[in-house]
Order: C-alpha cells, then sequence, then structure tokens
C-alpha cells in the first residue's frame, strides 16, 4: 500500500495537450475517483500511474518513489480494465495466480491465495472454469480478484463497471467498495458515471478538458461545486444569473432576478465578491408546492411547469418562470402537477451555491 | 419451375465440380493400376507403384530435399511473419502502410517475373545459385501468406489483455509468451502450414532457383515427364495430394481443438 503523488504532470500528444499541469495527491488507503466526461484526461491520468504512458512533464511518486523510469511489470500495481481483460486460454485459477508466479510467493502458497482471493469476490468455485463460462459481472470479479491477490502498492480502476448491466453495475459498486475497505488498497478509480463517484470515492477529483476542476469529499463536490462544470456535471443544477450586494458576517447577500434578494452561506460563495456573480441551485432543491404556498424561510416566485418527466419515485419538472427555464427534481407527494399548472416554486437560501462569473474559455 | 431450376443449379455444380476434380481422381485411380501403362482400362489394383516409387533413390532424395525445403520455409517465413505482423499491428511503425503493402507484393507479382527478378538481381551481385538462395526465394513468397493470416489474428488480441498481464509483473518478452503467442497460436499454424505447402508445391520459382543437382518433387516429376509418362508419376502425384490436401486439413482440426480447449 502506498501513496500516489502526481506531481506537476503534463500530457502531450503532439500538439494536443492532455492532461494540463496537474499536481494530484492521494493518500495510501484512499479511494480517489478521476470524474469526468470523456476526453477530459481521466484515462490518461490513470494510465500515466499505470506506467502505459510516460508523462511528457512532471513526476510520478508511488510510495514517494519517482517511478517514471519503472516499467509497468516492476510498478506492483493491479488494474482492473472495462472489458476484464481476463486471459481467455487460462482457467480462472490460472488468471489469478498468474501475478504470483512473478513475485517471490513459494509455489505451495499458491493455490491457499488463489482460493482466500476467489472466497473474497464471492466465487470460490469456478477456478476450474474458462473466462468465457462466466457472466460479465463474474468476469468483472475475478479480474479484481486477480488484481488484488497479488498485493499491490495501488490498485488502478478503468471504468471497471461500465460494461455491466444497470442492476449489476450497482450490486457490484457495493461489492468494490466493500473489498476495498477490507484490503485498504489506494484505489484509483476512473468513471464518467457521477453517481459511481459519489457511492464509493473517499475523495472525487473532477476533471474537464485536460484539468482538474475540482477535488473534494463527495459532499463538498456536490453541494459547494468550485465551477459551473462541475455543478452541471454532478447531477442537474439551475445557473442563473445574480448579483453580489455584499459579503460580511458569514452571508454572501445576491440579488436574482427571479428570486429577489436573499443571502447564502458565504462558505457556498467562495470566490464571490461584491458585483455580478452567479447563483447554482439544484434542482432537488427547488420545491415545487400549490399556488400560494408560503413557507418560513423560503426564497419563493410563481411558475407555471410546462414539461413533466415521471420517474415512479421522483419527478422531474421543467418550468418556466418569467422567461427562463428551470429544472426541479422533486420526490412525489402523491401525485405531480399537472403540465401547465401554475405553481409556487422555492427553496431555501441556504441550499444555493454563488460562483463568480467565469471568464469565457 | 422453381423445382426444376434448383435441379439445374444442382446439376451444373456437380459438372463444374466433375471438371475440377475429375483429373485429380483419374491420377489416383491410376496409381493403383497393376498395368504397365498409366492408361484405362485398368489391369488389376495393385500398389507396386508406390513400392516402385519407395526404390527410386532420386524420388526419395527430392522428397527429402522438399521436406527440408518446405519445413525451413515454414519456419522462417513464420518467425519473420509473426514479427513483422507485431510490429506492425502493436507499434507505430512509420511507413507502415507502405512496408504492410510492400510485404504482401509477392503475392501480387506474378511469380515468373518474381523468380526471374531474383535471379537476374543474384547474377547482378555475382552469387551463384544455392540450397540458401533456393530457401530465400521460397520465403520471399509464403511470407505474405504468413502476415495475412497472423496480422488477422492479431489484430482481434486485444491489448489490455497484454496490459493486464504487464501489471501484474510479466515483462514485454513473458507477456508474448504467456498470453499473445498462445493466443494467436491457431493463425501461427496455420501460417506455418501455408509456407510449408505451397513451398512444397513450387514449381515455377524452384525451376528458376535452385542450384544444379538439387530437385524438389516437382521438379522431379517435371523432369520425369520430359522422358515418358510413367505410372510412377501417378503414385507420386497421389504422395502429394495427400500431402498438400491431407496436412492443411490435420492443421484445422488441430487448430480447432486447440481453440475450443482456451474457449476462443
Amino acid at each position: 500500500m502506498s501513496s500516489v503523488h502526481l506531481k506537476n504532470i503534463v500530457k502531450r500528444f503532439g500538439s494536443f495537450t492532455a492532461v494540463h499541469p496537474t499536481d494530484l495527491e492521494i493518500p495510501e488507503g484512499h479511494f480517489v475517483t478521476l470524474l469526468g466526461p470523456s476526453g477530459c484526461g481521466k484515462t490518461t491520468n490513470l494510465r500515466m500511474i499505470a506506467g502505459l504512458l510516460d508523462p511528457t512533464e512532471g513526476e510520478i511518486l508511488i510510495g514517494g518513489r519517482r517511478v517514471n523510469e519503472v516499467p509497468i511489470h516492476k510498478r506492483n500495481l493491479g488494474i482492473v480494465f472495462q472489458n476484464y481483460a481476463l486471459f481467455p486460454h487460462k482457467t480462472v485459477a490460472q488468471n489469478v495466480a498468474f501475478g504470483l508466479h512473478y513475485r517471490d510467493v513459494p509455489k505451495s502458497e499458491i493455490p491457499g491465495k488463489v482460493a482466500a482471493a476467489l472466497e473474497l469476490v464471492q466465487l470460490p468455485d469456478v477456478g476450474e472454469r474458462y473466462p468465457k463460462a462466466l457472466s460479465g459481472g463474474q468476469q468483472q470479479r475475478i479480474a479484481l480478484a486477480r488484481a488484488i491477490v497479488t498485493e499491490p502498492d495501488v490498485l488502478l480502476l478503468d471504468e471497471p463497471l461500465s460494461a455491466l448491466d444497470a442492476n449489476l453495475r450497482e450490486d457490484m459498486r457495493v461489492e468494490l467498495k466493500r473489498i476495498q475497505d477490507k484490503i485498504g488498497v489506494t484505489t484509483v478509480f476512473v468513471t464518467h458515471d457521477q453517481s459511481e463517484a459519489l457511492a464509493m470515492s473517499d475523495k472525487i477529483v473532477v476533471m474537464s478538458a485536460g484539468r482538474v476542476e475540482q477535488m473534494g469529499t463527495p459532499e463538498e463536490v456536490y453541494n459547494t461545486p468550485a465551477s459551473e462544470f462541475v455543478a452541471n456535471f454532478l447531477g442537474a443544477s439551475n445557473i442563473l444569473d445574480a448579483t453580489c450586494r455584499d459579503v460580511s458576517g458569514g452571508t454572501a447577500q445576491l440579488e436574482a432576478p427571479l428570486f429577489g434578494a436573499f443571502g447564502v452561506p458565504a462558505a457556498k460563495a467562495g470566490g464571490v465578491s461584491p458585483g455580478p456573480a452567479r447563483m447554482v441551485l439544484r434542482a432537488e432543491k427547488l420545491l415545487i408546492q400549490p399556488p400560494g404556498t408560503t413557507a418560513e424561510g423560503q426564497v419563493q416566485a410563481e411558475a407555471r411547469i410546462e414539461t413533466v418527466d415521471y420517474q415512479g419515485q421522483t419527478v422531474r419538472y421543467f418550468l418556466r418562470v418569467g422567461d427562463t427555464q428551470l429544472q426541479a427534481i422533486n420526490m412525489i407527494d402523491e401525485r405531480p402537477f399537472e403540465e401547465g399548472a401554475a405553481v409556487t416554486a422555492g427553496f431555501r437560501p441556504q441550499d444555493c451555491a454563488a460562483l463568480p462569473v467565469e471568464a469565457p474559455r | 419451375m422453381t423445382g426444376l431450376g434448383w435441379h439445374l443449379i444442382r446439376g451444373y455444380a456437380i459438372l463444374v465440380y466433375l471438371f475440377m476434380f475429375l483429373p485429380v481422381a483419374v491420377v489416383v485411380l491410376l496409381s493403383f493400376n497393376a498395368s504397365q501403362f498409366g492408361s484405362f482400362p485398368m489391369t488389376g489394383f495393385s500398389f507396386r507403384w508406390f513400392v516402385e516409387l519407395a526404390n527410386n533413390d532420386a524420388i526419395l532424395r527430392a522428397f527429402r530435399t522438399s521436406i527440408i525445403l518446405g519445413l525451413l520455409t515454414a519456419l522462417i517465413s513464420t518467425t519473420l511473419g509473426v514479427l513483422a505482423s507485431l510490429a506492425l499491428v502493436r507499434y507505430r511503425v512509420p511507413g507502415a502502410n507502405l512496408v504492410s503493402t510492400l510485404l504482401i507484393a509477392p503475392i501480387l507479382v506474378p511469380e515468373v517475373v518474381l523468380a526471374v527478378a531474383l535471379l537476374l538481381f543474384l547474377n547482378f551481385l555475382g552469387i551463384n545459385k544455392s540450397f540458401t538462395l533456393l530457401l530465400f526465394g521460397h520465403v520471399i513468397f509464403t511470407l505474405p501468406f504468413v502476415i495475412l493470416v497472423v496480422q488477422a489474428r492479431l489484430v482481434a488480441i486485444r491489448r489490455d489483455v497484454e496490459e493486464a498481464a504487464m501489471s501484474l509483473g510479466a515483462s514485454p518478452i513473458q507477456t508474448f509468451f504467456q498470453i499473445t503467442l498462445p493466443l494467436m497460436l491457431p493463425a501461427v499454424l496455420a501460417g506455418a502450414l501455408f509456407a510449408f505447402t505451397i513451398s512444397f508445391d513450387d514449381i515455377t520459382g524452384t525451376l528458376f532457383w535452385k542450384p544444379g543437382g538439387v530437385e524438389t518433387v516437382p521438379t522431379q516429376i517435371f523432369a520425369m515427364l520430359r522422358n515418358s509418362i510413367s505410372p510412377e508419376i501417378n503414385a507420386l502425384g497421389t504422395v502429394m495430394i495427400v500431402m498438400t490436401v491431407g496436412l492443411p486439413l490435420l492443421g484445422a482440426a488441430i487448430a480447432r481443438t486447440l481453440s475450443k480447449k482456451s474457449g476462443l
């Protein structure tokens, strides 16, 4: 087990910069997720840690040791790939035992270690089968067993759940987290799926276009997005123009054309100074209520529902306030409002965050 | 009408096959003819021509030459073909397309042209004909077949399987022998068989390139035909057919068993 440190890493492919200068520290035993859309550089970072790509600039440290010149097979890693990458010509047991043959493990101990790894992934009885005979979820468990049986310093997960069915994906998510907790290995997880990232990570690194947008715990990233990109990528957000009147006493006073004046906790308005600003309101925090509802401490506006996207447990409304379209995701209380209904949309000021206006990129 | 149409098509197909294989069947049939003359009607069933074949030193020598030549051709072609395919598929080679086209080109150039060209080239260099050069000639025109077969297979082997092996501690060379080679083994064997049978069968290039006194089976048959049509030739032809048809079939069967075992 070791920490991982990407020190001012840069990766260019010809004239294209895949990863802009990035500094990333992953403490020992942590589960860190690199989250972002495809092409954001998350996989490039993972492959540089793995030694499958060389950084153009900067250093990679594993356990404090520079590994830039260390080839992949000497880095003591475990990698789980999106498409399992099991060896089709070897049995499951031979697959799991593969890495042990390249380490100083006495031959007599190999079967025991293989059995323990298969036990850990809850597939103790498939050792004699070939990978082809297993389902996708089972294959991915075997791939995980193969990656951890060697007790790697770092476990790298490259979209390991993306090839699985939706139901299976959620089971595997829980399973993966359980196993990681149990063995406590430093883990770098790459995904484009925000719910996987939120559910599993100690820390999330949100990336976009080769840059780190935000680094923080799932709650921090979700509740106090550092940029409009993060606010939009993790869940659905309403991002509106606003004006900041004053920041004092732990509160930032905002004024928005649709909702009037209200105060946002300064902790959720990092970097905002008096002048133009942006307000970020998560769709789940915008409550849709019968017209004329008044609620203590709520900032409200009259709205009209345009589209109802019924999802069983929740409903997603697209509504119009003045000439602005907003979205709201609410739990369903009996039955949803109908399309065209006049409603009162409101939110608690402390649920709103504020961002400085971003310079166009 | 449709019924009749199908019957016509079926009959026509049978005629085509007869046209293609009847001469071969005649050779095989006549090789068992007891008569002195290699023609119909057959006078009886006998293995005498095969026995005579086995006692003919020139033919035995030609067989030995052909087999050694074929095996060496297969070995060299397969080794070079596998290495070339690996380079072209797995690494960024400058001008990979051009290299690929050049390697395949010997198939496209008529064999006579290739044969004469190589001969002229050797003359130009002042090198005499030898068994080694004959071998090189065979390697040149069997190499494309190996490359085509192996490349097709290699493209289908996912890179991440090799990456997984390396991440688990196998060096690139260990990864090749543990993972890549076993996975492409059916194609490698098929390529080797191709190379062997093509070399074993070849006459055009061999006639141009062989040094004096060296005969392969096809050139030996060719030489014998110039004198007379002996029933021995029929027997020899039968043996050739068995080798060049039987070997690939055997190879295909082995490849199928191998890949079934690995569940591919």
